[in-house]
């Protein structure tokens, strides 16, 4: 047991103290480094880390009209946030808020589930500026209370652009859950419909940080506001194809009691000049969280105010579709443009073995192309519809894309319903189609619903060579056409010329519609509906221009169960056409702008043809 | 008639006094632990169930310390056998706890949580002392050192399976500190701890190119005191570690890997794995030679500081009491190490002196990788520090080590 004896025990002792004094001195040294030597940089780090960080919102990206005028901007808001305390003084802080506020119970309820530890809870996203005022006056009664200063948004003209633009609000916690707002937190503001939430990752911008001083136990030192650490980066800016003052126009002009949508489309490059759905809402009322009463007036109405009949109603579209089986025909080489249908219109004809009537009990007679247009004669195009066949037809149609979304960049659009085919007819109705089905197709009834944006992009071809790009509300280089019909200049002119009988004398829109600096032409149809037979819907779809030129605007305006195309759409889209032709060619604007309305008002129209 | 009364409870008045103010001096630095702006209830009321702890502790102090050295060497190899048992049923049954809940190394009684890795590392330190205790003589070749690695082993690759990386250190202290007591040459440790250090230099080829040069001519110099088959596999085992170092690195934990990353430079992830050091380091820098008063400390209180209450205890030292407080802590502690080396020295039975060594090996690395991971000498790891870090199991089982020192020095004649 050498190996314990008491001279080696004692030699290993000293070794093992050498090895205390080797640790401890080892430790010590570096303590010494750290809280004497170099106390200094470890102080100032442990005082900025009483600076507590608030995130500051960008200014969202001002959203300007195709002219540059300001459509979208922000006005300065107030935030007001409980700063991070324990939970009991952040409630209390909530509580002594709540009458200041106006929180509602639930509303406080909510704040206090989002309480966590050392996180600034914010309260109001943009307070009223009259507790703003009591908040800084008495800021001694309001401890932890922290306002913050931020821009809110501001709609020009609200009610006049609301459906395009959508409107923004806080991010909902069904929104943060997204992989697309990964990167969001809550108590910000995002668009919610529209271009809002369309270009939302341009507009937002990036968020800054603001610094605050706490002291020790967590309470706000020096500035009020704080020092702006990290400045946000303002949102991009983003100029739209729409037209504010048409807009305010159309909104002006469309009439109070009706509902329905009107749509103007440059056929230059398919920009949205105007997008419209009656009855509007006001964005404006969204901006800082809706009063409940507002909210439930909107949800409950059954006018449907939040509902945008542009892009998501689909109506029969009826005989303004008579020009897309037109096309088709002329694009499958059919029928020629001038070409006249070898049986006559007698007030209905027989055909694929079944007797058809026309809307007119005398009949047309013999009709070429434009004339069955300017007449809507459906006696030829039930000829027109058996020369393209059931199977052609779908498959044109749907080349069209009317089964389909525009590819507008709206955030909410329905697609369009048509057959792609025949099992449309199986699915849908459980029976296999008859080759007759495409003889109420090619009046633009049975199984076909269309939104009006998507019939303003059909009629935008017609005002094209044929082409048609995706309707688009971002200025920017046009998209590519999304399809084209294969049409010869001399089809687009026949076309036109049917369109052109419709609106000239002895044409049924011609009182309604006549303008005195432009020519305008179009198609009104009369779409069938469940819900009132007798009030059909009333479209118009036509497009203008200086007269002898090619139209430089396509308007579609469809007025729910407004019964007569040429009585209640046509005004509105020629008084549109006017007001945006006008201010293009800086003609000044007048109030009476129809022939209908200048024999109103007693306004002689010596360019009348009458 | 006190100081006799204090003297025949206490055995070791030294000792026993040290780490009683040491504990309560913990206990001190717990309740302050839980003094935070926003107070949490996992801190708050700790330093009540740490003082219930330190009852239960004394209470095992005065039984243990009653019980007589032959009793403990009799009930070593059954002893050793419940902690493997008990380390290997953590494996099966173990649960998180509180702040270490990714790793399973509590068992739960229903009424009692504890870790039996710190039964198990005092069931080591007897095992060793047992089996190095009745060698004739000193280990002298590296195969005589096969069977105590083996001891100490067994349970530290049952600790390093939950996984729990601070208890495995503290067995390969006590491992290196039973064979240095009973008389093993420096150099065959030296051989003995190679294979680990070539793991670690392995992160470079260069360094570990040289680091192999070094350990061949070592070899060759001693060739005449070792076997082949020792010189061999001594080779063979560094080469080894150096290999496996690769796949060992890959098989870690992420959290592992960025523990030791950050250790290296603080600053590569300063919110994630550099937080706790970084935020360790202000609080203790920032305290400077006065430190900014007990409970005062404004990392600690704006709930900065990682682990305040258990592992980063020694931040919140050093935060408060400033150079002045770590200082004094550390002279403790050196005390306390200093007179487990004197009672080692001065026991002439070889199973005491190695018994008392050996808590002596556990403490040290104990002290040194928790105090040392707060200002960033060693790489963070979950261990905490005897007497003064939250922690019932390991509370109870420190004193009861020092009941068995105390015991143990006490029977020499």
């Amino acid at each position: 047991m050498k190996a314990h004896h008491p001279h080696r025990r004692r030699r290993r002792a000293r070794v093992a103290t050498g090895l205390i004094g080797l640790v401890i001195g080892t430790i010590a040294l570096q303590f010494f480094r750290v809280q004497v030597l170099e106390s200094s940089g470890f102080k100032l780090q442990s005082e900025s880390n009483r600076l507590r960080p608030i995130p500051t919102p960008a200014p969202r990206g001002t959203i300007y009209d195709r002219n540059g005028l300001i459509i979208a901007d922000n006005v300065p808001g107030y935030a007001v946030y409980v700063l991070a305390a324990p939970r009991d003084s952040m409630k209390a802080s909530l509580r002594r808020l709540q009458p200041l506020l106006d929180l509602s119970d639930p509303r406080i309820e909510l704040l206090e589930g989002r309480i966590r530890r050392n996180q600034p809870l914010l309260v109001d996203v943009d307070a009223d500026l009259g507790a703003v005022a009591a908040l800084q006056e008495r800021g001694s009664d309001f401890p932890g209370i922290y306002l913050e200063m931020r821009p809110k948004r501001r709609y020009r003209s609200g009610a006049a652009i609301g459906h395009a633009l959508g409107f923004v609000s806080e991010i909902a916690a069904d929104e943060l859950a997204l992989p697309r707002f990964a990167d969001y937190e809550q108590g910000m503001l995002i668009g919610k419909a529209g271009i809002e939430l369309q270009y939302e990752e341009l507009l937002q911008g990036t968020r800054g940080v603001r610094i605050l001083e706490v002291d020790a136990s967590g309470r706000l030192v020096g500035s009020f506001a704080g020092r702006e650490e990290n400045p946000s980066v303002p949102g991009e800016d983003v100029q739209l194809n729409l037209d504010l003052p048409l807009m305010e126009w159309i909104n002006s002009i469309f009439p109070d009691s009706m509902r329905g949508a009107v749509v103007a489309l440059d056929p230059a490059d398919g920009g949205v000049l105007a997008l419209y759905s009656a009855p509007t809402m006001d964005p404006n009322d969204f901006v800082g969280g809706i009063e409940t009463d507002v909210w439930d007036e909107l949800s409950n109405d059954p006018r449907q105010p939040l509902f945008n009949r542009a892009v998501m109603g689909r109506y029969a579209p009826a005989s303004i579709w008579k020009l897309a089986a037109a096309g088709i025909a002329l694009d499958a080489g059919v029928i020629g443009p001038t070409e006249v249908m070898p049986e006559p219109c007698n007030g209905g004809i027989t055909i694929l073995g079944q007797y058809r009537r026309c809307w007119k009990n005398g009949g047309h007679g013999f009709l070429d192309l434009a004339g069955a247009i300017a007449h809507s004669c459906n006696v030829y195009f039930y000829q027109l519809g058996v020369r393209v066949g059931l199977d052609n037809m779908l498959e044109a149609g749907t080349r069209l894309g009317f089964s389909d979304l525009t590819g507008i960049d709206l955030p909410q659009e329905n697609p369009g319903i048509f057959p792609k085919d025949r099992s449309f007819w199986v699915d849908v109705f459980g029976y296999r189609p008859q080759e007759g089905e495409v003889l109420s197709l090619a009046i633009g009834q049975g199984p076909n619903d269309q939104t009006p944006i998507k019939m303003a992009q059909f009629y935008t071809a017609l005002a094209r060579d044929g082409s048609a790009p995706a309707p688009r509300l971002l200025k920017g280089p046009p998209p590519t056409d999304s399809w084209r019909l294969d049409l010869s200049r001399r089809a687009i002119e026949e076309l036109r010329k049917g369109m052109r009988a419709v609106t000239s004398p002895g044409g049924t829109a011609y009182y309604r519609t006549a303008l005195e600096y432009w020519d305008i032409i179009g198609k009104t149809g009369s779409g069938q509906n469940p819900q009132d037979p007798e009030r059909p819907h009333a479209w118009f779809a036509g497009m203008a221009g200086p007269p002898g030129g090619e139209p430089e605007i396509v308007v579609v305006v469809l007025v729910e169960f407004g019964k007569s195309g040429a009585r209640v759409a046509a005004p509105i889209a020629a008084k549109a056409a006017d007001f945006y032709l006008r201010r293009k060619y800086g003609i000044p604007i007048d109030t009476i702008q129809t022939l209908a309305e200048h024999v109103e008002a007693g306004v002689p129209a010596p360019w009348a043809r009458w | 008639m006190i100081r006799r009364l204090v003297r025949s409870w206490a055995i070791d008045t030294q000792l026993v006094g040290l780490v009683l103010m040491l504990t309560l001096f913990g206990i001190a630095m717990i309740y302050s632990a839980g003094v935070l702006n926003d107070p949490s209830p996992v801190t708050t009321g700790a330093w009540m169930r740490q003082l219930v702890w330190l009852g239960i502790a004394l209470v095992a102090f005065t039984v243990v310390s009653r019980i007589s050295l032959r009793w403990f060497e009799w009930a070593t190899l059954p002893g050793y056998v419940l902690a493997v048992i008990l380390l290997a049923a953590t494996k099966v049954i173990g649960t998180g706890s509180g702040t270490a809940a990714g790793v399973e190394s509590f068992i739960d009684l229903g009424f009692i949580r504890f870790q039996p890795a710190e039964f198990a590392k005092l069931a080591t330190i007897f095992a060793l002392a047992r089996y190095l205790g009745t060698r004739a003589d000193e280990p002298t070749t590296l195969k005589s050192l096969v069977p105590p690695a083996l001891i100490a082993g067994l349970p530290l690759g049952l600790v390093l399976l939950q996984p729990d990386l601070g208890s495995a250190l503290a067995f390969v202290g006590i491992l290196f500190a039973a064979l240095f007591w009973a008389g093993t040459a420096p150099w065959l440790l030296l051989l003995l701890a190679s294979p680990g250090v070539a793991l670690i230099l392995s992160f470079d080829t260069l360094i570990w190119s040289g680091y192999f040069v070094v350990l061949v001519i070592f070899l060759y110099l001693y060739r005449y005191r070792l076997y082949v088959v020792e010189s061999v596999s001594v080779f063979l085992a560094n080469l080894a570690a150096g290999t496996i170092a690769g796949p060992l690195w890959n098989s870690l934990a992420a959290y592992q890997q960025n523990r030791i990353l950050v250790f290296l430079d603080p600053g590569v992830d300063p919110r994630g794995a550099g937080y706790q050091l970084i935020q360790s380091m202000v609080a203790i820098g920032s305290g400077g030679l006065t430190g900014k008063g007990f409970t005062l400390g404004s990392q600690k209180r704006l709930d900065f500081l990682p682990e305040q209450h258990t592992d980063f205890i020694f931040s919140v030292i050093g935060e408060e009491l400033g150079f002045i407080g770590t200082l004094l802590t550390l002279i403790a502690f050196a005390l306390i190490l200093y007179r487990l080396v004197s009672m080692a020295a001065e026991a002439e039975d070889p199973f005491a002196g190695l018994v008392i060594f050996g808590i002596f090996g556990a403490w040290l690395v104990h002290i040194f990788v928790n105090v040392g991971m707060t200002v960033g000498l060693v790489p963070v790891t979950g261990i905490p520090l005897p007497f003064v870090s939250y922690g019932g199991t390991f509370l109870l089982m420190s004193w009861v080590a020092v009941a068995v020192a105390a015991r143990v020095a006490h029977e020499e004649p």
